[in-house]
Order: C-alpha cells, then sequence, then structure tokens
C-alpha cells in the first residue's frame, strides 16, 4: 500500500515540474462563449507568433465580469457591456475594448427549411407565448409564398446566463412594450415560455432536433450548423437578412468614446437590427488587476495584435470586423491602459 | 374445489408477473449497451485516443480527457484512500455510539447529491485557488470516493478472524505492527476492490466537475489547471449540434463504460473471496 | 507503547474528520447562502419567481420539479424493483438466471449517470416526442415524463437490492410453516415475507428517492431547462439539481450565486434526512451488520 502511495505521489511531483516548465508568458481570461472560436482562433495565431500563451476559459459573459472583478484572471470578456451601476462595483475603473460585432440570428426547425419574414412585433409576441402556431395569421400574412405546417411553435432559449441573451432581450425591449414591462433585458431572464439549452451550441442542438421549434443562438452557429434564419424588419422599415455587412452596417452610427454602446435597433437603414459588439474587459490600471509589469506589456499587445491584424481572422470564422472608425475608438482607449501610471501602448 | 383453483390461479399469474416485469428490468442496460456498441464503435480508432479535440465541424480526439481523467482520479485517490482506510479501520476497533453514528453518517455521505459535493469543492478550493483546477475536481469526486473507501476497508477487516491478531500478538507484535503488517495485508485485496470499484463510480462523474474542473481543450497536467474529463466531454459533446462530436461522444461514452465494466467484471472474477458490497 | 497510542488516536483522528466533514459541508453551504437567506428569508422556499433580471430568485418550481420527477420515478421503477427483489430473494434465489439478473442490475448501477442522458436523449425523447404529437402535445420530447423515466431507470438497482437482501433474509422456517398450512407462493409473499420484510423494503425505496432527488446529469440532459413551475407532466421545467448544473458558472450577480447556493442546501437538508432514515432504519435491522 506504502510503495502504491509512493508511487503515485512520485508521478503526481513529476507530473507539476513538467507542467511548471513552460517557456514565455501566459495569460489567462474568462467571458463570453460568442466569440470563443475566434478568439481561440486568435490566440493560437498569437501563440505560433511570439510563444505567449492565452488561457481562455468560456464561462460565459456573466463569469467574465465576476472573475475580473475578483482578480483571477488577466481580462474578461463579455457580449454586454457594464452598465454604470455595475462599474461602481468595480474597486477600480475598467475599460471595454470591441473585437468583433455579431447578429444574433432567430433560427427555427420547420419542414422544408423556409426562408421567413418576421417583423419585430410578431418576434416579440412568439416569444411571450402569445403566437402558439406556426401557421398563425399574423406569420402567414408576412410569409404568403411559404406553406407554414400546422405545428405548434417551441420557443428554445438559453438556459445560463449569456450575452448572447442580453443582446437578444435588448432588442425585444427595444420594440416591444409588453416584453419591457413583463419580462425586461438581461443576460439571464425569466422566460414567459419554452425550454432552455446550455450555451449557443445547446439552443442550436434543441432547434436542430425539434420540429417546429425557434431559437436565438449567434450567427456563426447557424452558419456552421446549416440552419435556416429569418429575415427581420429593422427600424428603418427594411427587411435584412443577417450577415456580416449588415452587422457591419447597424455599427454604422455615431460611437461613444468609450465603446459602450447597444447596436441593437439602430437607426442604420440596412442594418440587422439584432447586433452587438463583443468587448474585451481589462483594468485600466493594470497593476489593480494584480498583473506584472510583463504580463501587463504582454497582454496590451496582444491586444493591439487582435485589434490590427487579427481582425483578419474575423470573417472566414463568420465575425464582422470592426470599422475603421471602431478600431480608431478602439486603439485610442488601449492608449489609456496603463501600468503603475506608464502607457504601454506607443 | 373452485377456490383451490382460483388461488393456484393467482399464485401462477403473479408467478408470471414477477418474471415477465423482471425481464423486462434487464431490456434498458442492453438497450444502452447495443446503442453505445453501434454508434460508438465504427469512432474508435488509435487516432482517437492520441489526438486533442478540434474546433467544430471536426471532432479529433479524447486524449485530453483521458489525461484529465487519469489526473482527477490520481488526486481523488490520494484524498481519499489514506484516511478511508485509517476511517474504516476505527469503525471496526471500535465499538460506542460516536462509531454507530459515523456508520451512519458515511451513508448519508454516500447518498449526498454529486452536485452538492460540487457547490463545496467550488466554495473550499475554487475560490481561494480562484480559479478552476484538477485539484478542485479531484476533491469533489475524493470526497465521493471517501464513503466506498470506507465500507470496503470496515467490510473486508471484519471479515479477517480474531486468531490471525492473536497469533500475531502472542508472537509479540504490538498494535500498530499487526494492523499493518497481519491485518491489512490479508484484508489488501477486498479493499483494494472496493478501491477499483470506487474508481469505477468517480470516473463516471460530470455533476461535481461543472465548475471545479472545468474542462479543458488543451493537454493539462498541472493539478492547479482546469482539465477535461471524460463524462465532461460527453455531456458537452452530446448536447451540441455538431454531428461528428456527438459521434465523438457516442465513441468517448463507449470508451467510457468499457472502463466501468471491465473494472466491475474484475473486481467480480477477482474479488470472490471478499464479497464487498458497497 | 507510544506508538501505538499515536495509532490509535490516529483511527479517531480519521473517524473525527469524517464526521467534521459532513458538519462543515453543512456549515459552508448556511455560509454562502447567507446573502439570500437574509434577502428572502424563508419565503424563498414557497415563492413561485426566478427572475435573474430583477434579482428575486425562489426555489417552489424546483422543488415541484424535484418531487415531481423522483415519486414518478419511484412509482414507475416500483413494480420493476420489486419484481426484481422477489424473483431474486424468493423465486430463483441461486442458479444461472438469477446471477445474470444480479449482474444486470449493478451493471444498470454502474453505468455513469452522463451516459444514461445521452442514451434518454438519443432514444427516449424521439420516443416520446412521437408519443407527443399522436396526443397532440407540444411535442417537446424534453421534460417530466422523460426525466422521470430516465430516472425510474437508474434507480431500479437501488430500490431492488436493498429489498432482494431483506426478503432473502426471511428465515425459510417462517415461510415452511405457510407452505406447510397448504398456502401458495403468492400467500406466502403477502402473509408471511411482504410483512417481515416490509420495513427492509421501505428503507431501500427510500434510499432510491434520494437517489433520484439529487440526480444531476442525466435530468439536466432531458428535462428541458425550464424555471417555470410545470402545468403538465410533458412539459419542460427544472429541478433543485438541475437549475444549479446550469446556473452556477454563469451566475451574473452575487444575489444569484447565493441563491443557487441557498438551493443547495435546500437539497442537502432534504437528501440528508431521507438518507439519515433510510439508513437509521437499516442499521437498526442490522441488514448491513450481518457478518
Amino acid at each position: 500500500m506504502k510503495k502504491i502511495l509512493f508511487i503515485l505521489l512520485v508521478i503526481l511531483i513529476a507530473g507539476f515540474n513538467t507542467a511548471g516548465f513552460s517557456k514565455g508568458i501566459e495569460l489567462t481570461g474568462a467571458g463570453a462563449t460568442f466569440p470563443y472560436p475566434l478568439y481561440s482562433k486568435m490566440f493560437n495565431e498569437y501563440h505560433k507568433l511570439t510563444g505567449t500563451k492565452v488561457n481562455y476559459q468560456a464561462i460565459g459573459s456573466g463569469g467574465g465580469i465576476r472573475q475580473l472583478r475578483a482578480k483571477t484572471v488577466d481580462f474578461g470578456a463579455s457580449d454586454a457591456f457594464v452598465n454604470d451601476e455595475g462599474l461602481k462595483k468595480f474597486a477600480s475603473p475598467i475599460v471595454h475594448i470591441p473585437m468583433t460585432a455579431g447578429a444574433v440570428v432567430v433560427a427555427y426547425n420547420l419542414p422544408g427549411n423556409p426562408q421567413l419574414k418576421l417583423t419585430p412585433e410578431v418576434l416579440a409576441d412568439i416569444f411571450l407565448g402569445k403566437i402558439k402556431k406556426w401557421n398563425d395569421k399574423r406569420i402567414a400574412e408576412l410569409n404568403k409564398n411559404v406553406q407554414l405546417p400546422s405545428l405548434p411553435i417551441m420557443v428554445a432559449h438559453r438556459s445560463d446566463g449569456s450575452g448572447t441573451t442580453f443582446i437578444f432581450t435588448d432588442y425585444l425591449s427595444k420594440v416591444s412594450k409588453e416584453w419591457k414591462e413583463k419580462v425586461g433585458k438581461g443576460k439571464s431572464v425569466n422566460w414567459p415560455v419554452g425550454l432552455g439549452g446550455k450555451g449557443n451550441q445547446g439552443v442550436a442542438g434543441l432547434v436542430k432536433n425539434m420540429p417546429g421549434s425557434i431559437g436565438y443562438v449567434e450567427l456563426a452557429y447557424a452558419i456552421q450548423n446549416n440552419m435556416p434564419y429569418a429575415t427581420l424588419k429593422n427600424k428603418a422599415g427594411n427587411f435584412v437578412k443577417p450577415s456580416l455587412e449588415s452587422v457591419s452596417k447597424a455599427a454604422n452610427i455615431d460611437l461613444p468614446d468609450d465603446m459602450r454602446v447597444s447596436l441593437t435597433n439602430t437607426g442604420a437603414s440596412y442594418g440587422y437590427p439584432i447586433s452587438g459588439f463583443t468587448w474585451i474587459l481589462v483594468y485600466q490600471n493594470l497593476e489593480d488587476g494584480k498583473l506584472s509589469e510583463e504580463k501587463a506589456k504582454e497582454l496590451v499587445n496582444l491586444l493591439k495584435w487582435m485589434l490590427t491584424e487579427g481582425q483578419k481572422y474575423c470573417e472566414p470564422l463568420h465575425y464582422a470586423p470592426l470599422s475603421e472608425t471602431a478600431k480608431k475608438k478602439a486603439l485610442a482607449i488601449l492608449k489609456k491602459v496603463k501600468y503603475r501610471g506608464k502607457a504601454l501602448l506607443k | 374445489m373452485g377456490e383451490v383453483k382460483l388461488r393456484i390461479l393467482k399464485d401462477r399469474i403473479f408467478t408470471f408477473i414477477i418474471y415477465l416485469l423482471t425481464f423486462l428490468s434487464v431490456i434498458p442496460l442492453f438497450a444502452i449497451l447495443f446503442s453505445l456498441v453501434k454508434k460508438g464503435l465504427g469512432v474508435i480508432n488509435l487516432n482517437f485516443f492520441i489526438t486533442l479535440p478540434k474546433p467544430p465541424p471536426d471532432a479529433g480526439g479524447i486524449l485530453n480527457a483521458l489525461v484529465g481523467t487519469f489526473l482527477l482520479v490520481l488526486i481523488a485517490s490520494i484524498v481519499s484512500i489514506p484516511i478511508g482506510i485509517v476511517a474504516g479501520l476505527f469503525l471496526v476497533e471500535t465499538r460506542n455510539r460516536f462509531a454507530n453514528m459515523l456508520r451512519v453518517l458515511i451513508n448519508v455521505l454516500q447518498g449526498l447529491p454529486s452536485i452538492v459535493i460540487g457547490i463545496i469543492a467550488y466554495l473550499w478550493v475554487v475560490k481561494p485557488m480562484g480559479g478552476f483546477s484538477a485539484l478542485s475536481g479531484g476533491i469533489a469526486l475524493g470526497i465521493m470516493m471517501l464513503p466506498m473507501v470506507v465500507k470496503s476497508t470496515e467490510e473486508t477487516i471484519k471479515l479477517i478472524p480474531y486468531t490471525l491478531r492473536e497469533a500475531s500478538y502472542a508472537l509479540g507484535a504490538d498494535y500498530f505492527t499487526t494492523i499493518f503488517k497481519v491485518v491489512l495485508p490479508a484484508g489488501i485485496s477486498g479493499i483494494l476492490n472496493g478501491i477499483l470499484l470506487g474508481i469505477a463510480r468517480i470516473a463516471g462523474e460530470t455533476a461535481p466537475l461543472l465548475f471545479t474542473a472545468f474542462g479543458n481543450p488543451y493537454l493539462n497536467f498541472n493539478p492547479a489547471k482546469p482539465v477535461d474529463s471524460l463524462p465532461l466531454l460527453i455531456f458537452n459533446y452530446a448536447m451540441s449540434p455538431y454531428e461528428r462530436w456527438q459521434n465523438a461522444a457516442w465513441g468517448a461514452s463507449f470508451v467510457l463504460i468499457a472502463f466501468v465494466l471491465l473494472i466491475n467484471i474484475g473486481v467480480k472474477l477477482g474479488g470472490r473471496r471478499w464479497r464487498v458490497k458497497l | 507503547m507510544l506508538r501505538d497510542r499515536f495509532f490509535k488516536f490516529g483511527l479517531k483522528l480519521a473517524g473525527g474528520l469524517i464526521a467534521l466533514l459532513i458538519f462543515s459541508i453543512f456549515v459552508s453551504l448556511v455560509i454562502a447562502s447567507i446573502p439570500s437567506i437574509k434577502e428572502f428569508g424563508l419565503s424563498f422556499v414557497f415563492g413561485k419567481e426566478w427572475n435573474p433580471v430583477e434579482e428575486h430568485f425562489s426555489a417552489l418550481p424546483f422543488i415541484i420539479g424535484t418531487l415531481l420527477t423522483s415519486v414518478l420515478a419511484l412509482a414507475i421503477s416500483l413494480p420493476f424493483s420489486l419484481a426484481i427483489a422477489f424473483f431474486s430473494g424468493e423465486f430463483s434465489k441461486k442458479g444461472l438466471i438469477s446471477s445474470l439478473i444480479a449482474y444486470a442490475t449493478d451493471l444498470l448501477a454502474g453505468i455513469p449517470s452522463v451516459i444514461y442522458g445521452f442514451w434518454g436523449l438519443f432514444f427516449l425523447v424521439p420516443l416520446i416526442r412521437k408519443l407527443e404529437l399522436s396526443f397532440n402535445i407540444p411535442p417537446y420530447g424534453v421534460g417530466i415524463f422523460t426525466a422521470s423515466l430516465v430516472l425510474s431507470i437508474m434507480i431500479i438497482p437501488y430500490a431492488s437490492s436493498m429489498a432482494r437482501d431483506v426478503i432473502a433474509l426471511v428465515p425459510s422456517d417462517l415461510k415452511e410453516a405457510g407452505f406447510a398450512l397448504g398456502s401458495t407462493r403468492l400467500e406466502v409473499i403477502k402473509k408471511v415475507i411482504f410483512p417481515y420484510s416490509v420495513s427492509g423494503i421501505f428503507a431501500g425505496l427510500l434510499l432510491a428517492f434520494g437517489r433520484a432527488i439529487g440526480e444531476t446529469m442525466a435530468v439536466t440532459m432531458v428535462i428541458g431547462n425550464a424555471n417555470r413551475i410545470p402545468h403538465s407532466l410533458f412539459e419542460p421545467a427544472n429541478t433543485l439539481a438541475s437549475v444549479i448544473a446550469n446556473e452556477f458558472t454563469e451566475a451574473t450577480s452575487d444575489i444569484h450565486l447565493s441563491s443557487l447556493i441557498y438551493l443547495g442546501l435546500i437539497l442537502f437538508i432534504i437528501t440528508f434526512f431521507i438518507n439519515y432514515i433510510g439508513n437509521m432504519i437499516i442499521e437498526r435491522m442490522s441488514v448491513n451488520g450481518r457478518s
């Protein structure tokens, strides 16, 4: 027995040592699941370039903000910006750096995979549980050339806290008074109807497996899974299909300097109305986040690379790259990030 | 006479129902095993074991999960085996109210939902360490394995004839030597069986790892960092919409169930002498 | 001898540590739930709403979901568990078939719960969906009924093995006396075996019930994760364990996290008492203590 234990111990200690043997700097981050495929690609490429390892845990936007506040990670990531009240909960100031923009699409599972058109009112009433059947008059009116089945509508939503939910409910709150009063917006909400899946993948999985279901997922997930998704009427009155282009157009508005801005239901005439930035969050004075100077420098280098060269990885993975204005504003924010009073970006 | 016939008829019907229900309840087992073989076996090849997962739509292998499960089981064993064996000895050697209460408590511990143990490992390890880690997952699994080690030790040692100890004492050995050189070696195979069954049980646990070991698509040997495990990988892949991921989940399920069944069969064949009940 | 004294102290220490472990689990859960207890108090248990936006949390939807799934699971598995118990405890105590059945139930107990969930998702859910379509109910496929079905298979080994043991322990002279009086086997089972073993069977069922209440993964995968009080057995719902599994890592606010731990505390208390009572019954019958 003693011998076995001894051997186990030796193996464990050996494991510790080999793992401790790593070259280069290691940065850790946590947060949003939506940009995870993009970030893992970017971090992988950055590792090849510089040897810096970035360990990113996709635990959801809420978790990312929580971990940054607890200073257990070097950076957080979120699809929803921290509101003024939330900022007060941080002991020291943080900044939001947008990395890419994405669309939340309304995906469904219907026989024949028809292309549906929806208006904000109809969408809200489906998610409120007021429209219960696919061949409801209000859906049929919008889609005259589609043969709608008499299937019941099954709503799929996220069961975990997520920035995707925030963007989607933020949109519904803007377009439906009833939604705003009954449900509201948040990273997780009290859904009036439907069933939950864990993560973008979970919802996509539910919709894919359930005939008659409707759910909201990130554009990238819908494209990868060959799921049909709805064309939506935007604020200007145009029916817009979600695409990288229509997301970029939605972002074509006056952006505030701190980049904490919602892209849902913007006035852009051909913009897709359920769009949003996704941000990386860091402490403005990196020493507040318990970073060493070496790590702080590398983090800023990483973020700069992601905003410039890294942007080329967006499109192949179905994320909308930042516009030139957005990029400029983001770099300006990065310039304000300091370590013991010293700016790190030249 | 009619009444007797009725009684016999009732008895016959009852017997038939018992046989029928008994055989019906074995069907799910075969249905599950059949699904696993049918869908899982095709995925498995050497590459499945020695490569890392790939981003969708590809799936890649399960090396990260195999290493993670090994690391978690190792930590759980280190946490639970020594204290479990000593506590088991305590239960054999002590006859008082505390020992009786402890016996019940250990059964209660075994019945606690694994998700609660996960919360505890989160509060005790993840929060203070400031991040998810193999260590926290291993400790959660160790707490779950502990009752099984204690019980198998107690059941085994209880069966060792007292004369063996008397012989040892007669040779002038003290209590410590008697336990470690005579009693424990005599029962080692029984205890080992219990430990193996415990490992088979915890290797398939998922719930306590969701917010402790957390999962990790990369290879990791460092106990202070997150690791993947077979059941976690199965959960994440099973709930995904990617067909190749779901196929990989069937493959991983096949590997996991093969591991669990092999341990169970091995213990059954090797351990006839000690009828350890967990 | 000094070494012996140390060693005996070590034995006591290990025993004490385990008792302490269970006590500290309880205390830690209570401490971590304090923010939520302060905010919602006992009304947490009876409130109907789980609303992360308004930060208003309560447990009733999950308590109902948990009780519905586990009671239904127990009811479904009961005839099967008892049949197995009577089969291998009375009808066919020895022999190939009996040991095969024992083996099969052991294997059922050994299958990891995530695999039950996975199998349920791909095998049972489509079946239930067809059933629901033919009854004209929304064909979710997932929901309380599906979860109960999976659970009922999972708890068969727990409910049947204890019952089998106590049934096999009924003294044969009692049974023989019954047969000598001209009773059929059914009558002996009804009048002799069942009354003799009823408390043990009950304890086994109680422990199986405890399992069903705390089961997490298999339920999470097939119950549909809806935080509402369900109106029918075919609706998606959530249990105490499954809502924790879903929301724990991504809880946005401190009160959300604390409320999830509060749910964990409720789960701990329920399962603690169920297991405590079940094991006390067994300890008293000393089924476990036979050597």
